[in-house]
């Protein structure tokens, strides 16, 4: 929680800066954003592959629940589709680019406003920190309707760091290898559907 | 956009040759990455005027989008569980 409100904070900062004309939008001619999206990157990646426990979660887990980073995609998916009925404002690629960040706040926020645009960008941010407080919030409430898998779909790519405590006290210590794994799966989609999506 | 997912990938190659090596620094150089990113896209949004105006109206799409990702990820988790417990059943 308190690594979310830094980072709001620093969104806010920057809010305040640009609405003020304190920083002058100077960093656009030079497209800075876009290079310190590249070494984020890169980081991710290097993240990524050199963690081995994550990646050695995999061997462990019961082989169904392999399966539930695709479950939380496509329902992912199809409840925000739902909502292209109602938002005419926005083309359903974009609500899906939304969609796509499954809590990844930061990282989609930033991929999706370098590629269509600040507002898209800051509709992602907002939607995807309300994502996390959802599943912090109700995690006690879905595992009672939903069974014990549904926080952990709503958590996204949140399930293998920041929602992982509530998930492990209201699913059950058994599930935190199942939410470590569907973390770091849906994690690494991120990047991939938000680019598809943007793309089409 | 291909050139960040392909700079995404080169560093997954990167981090399995460093699997040996403690890299918990490079979970600081990500943060503080993301926070100079938010600051910009802050910068950003702050100074451009539209957004501003329609801050109210992007703030509610914003939440229906993220409540409505939960809906439908809850409901498959428990499609999905329901039909585990079926078949441990049958087992």
């Amino acid at each position: 929680m308190k690594g979310s409100i830094i980072i709001i904070s620093f969104f806010v900062i920057g809010l305040f800066c640009g609405l003020n004309g304190l920083v002058t939008n100077a960093f656009e001619q030079y497209d800075l954003s876009f290079y310190v999206l590249c070494a984020l990157m890169f980081c991710v990646g290097i993240s990524i592959g050199a963690n081995k426990e994550s990646l050695e979660s995999i061997k462990k887990v019961d082989p169904v629940f392999l399966l539930l980073p695709l479950v939380t995609i496509l329902g992912t998916l199809v409840g925000v589709s739902i909502l292209r009925l109602f938002i005419t404002s926005h083309s359903l690629s974009e609500i899906l680019a939304v969609g796509s960040g499954f809590g990844y706040y930061s990282l989609s926020s930033v991929f999706i406003s370098k590629f269509k645009g600040a507002e898209l960008g800051t509709i992602a941010l907002l939607s995807n920190i309300t994502r996390e407080i959802l599943t912090l919030t109700l995690a006690p409430l879905m595992v009672k309707y939903f069974g014990r898998l549904a926080p952990i779909s709503a958590g996204g790519a949140t399930t293998m760091d920041t929602t992982l405590p509530i998930i492990t006290r209201y699913s059950g210590q058994q599930y935190v290898v199942v939410s470590v794994f569907h973390g770091f799966m849906v994690d690494l989609s991120v990047p991939f559907l938000v680019t598809l999506f943007c793309m089409i | 956009m291909f050139t960040v997912v392909l700079i995404m990938l080169s560093g997954v190659l990167v981090g399995l040759l460093l699997q040996k090596h403690k890299l918990t620094w490079i979970y600081k150089v990500i943060n503080m990455l993301i926070w100079l990113l938010l600051f910009l896209l802050g910068i950003e949004v702050g100074s451009n005027k539209q957004i501003i105006q329609g801050f109210a109206k992007i703030g509610f799409e914003a939440i229906l989008i993220g409540t409505f990702a939960v809906i439908g990820s809850v409901i498959a988790a428990a499609i999905f569980y329901r039909w585990k417990i079926k078949k441990q059943n049958i087992k």
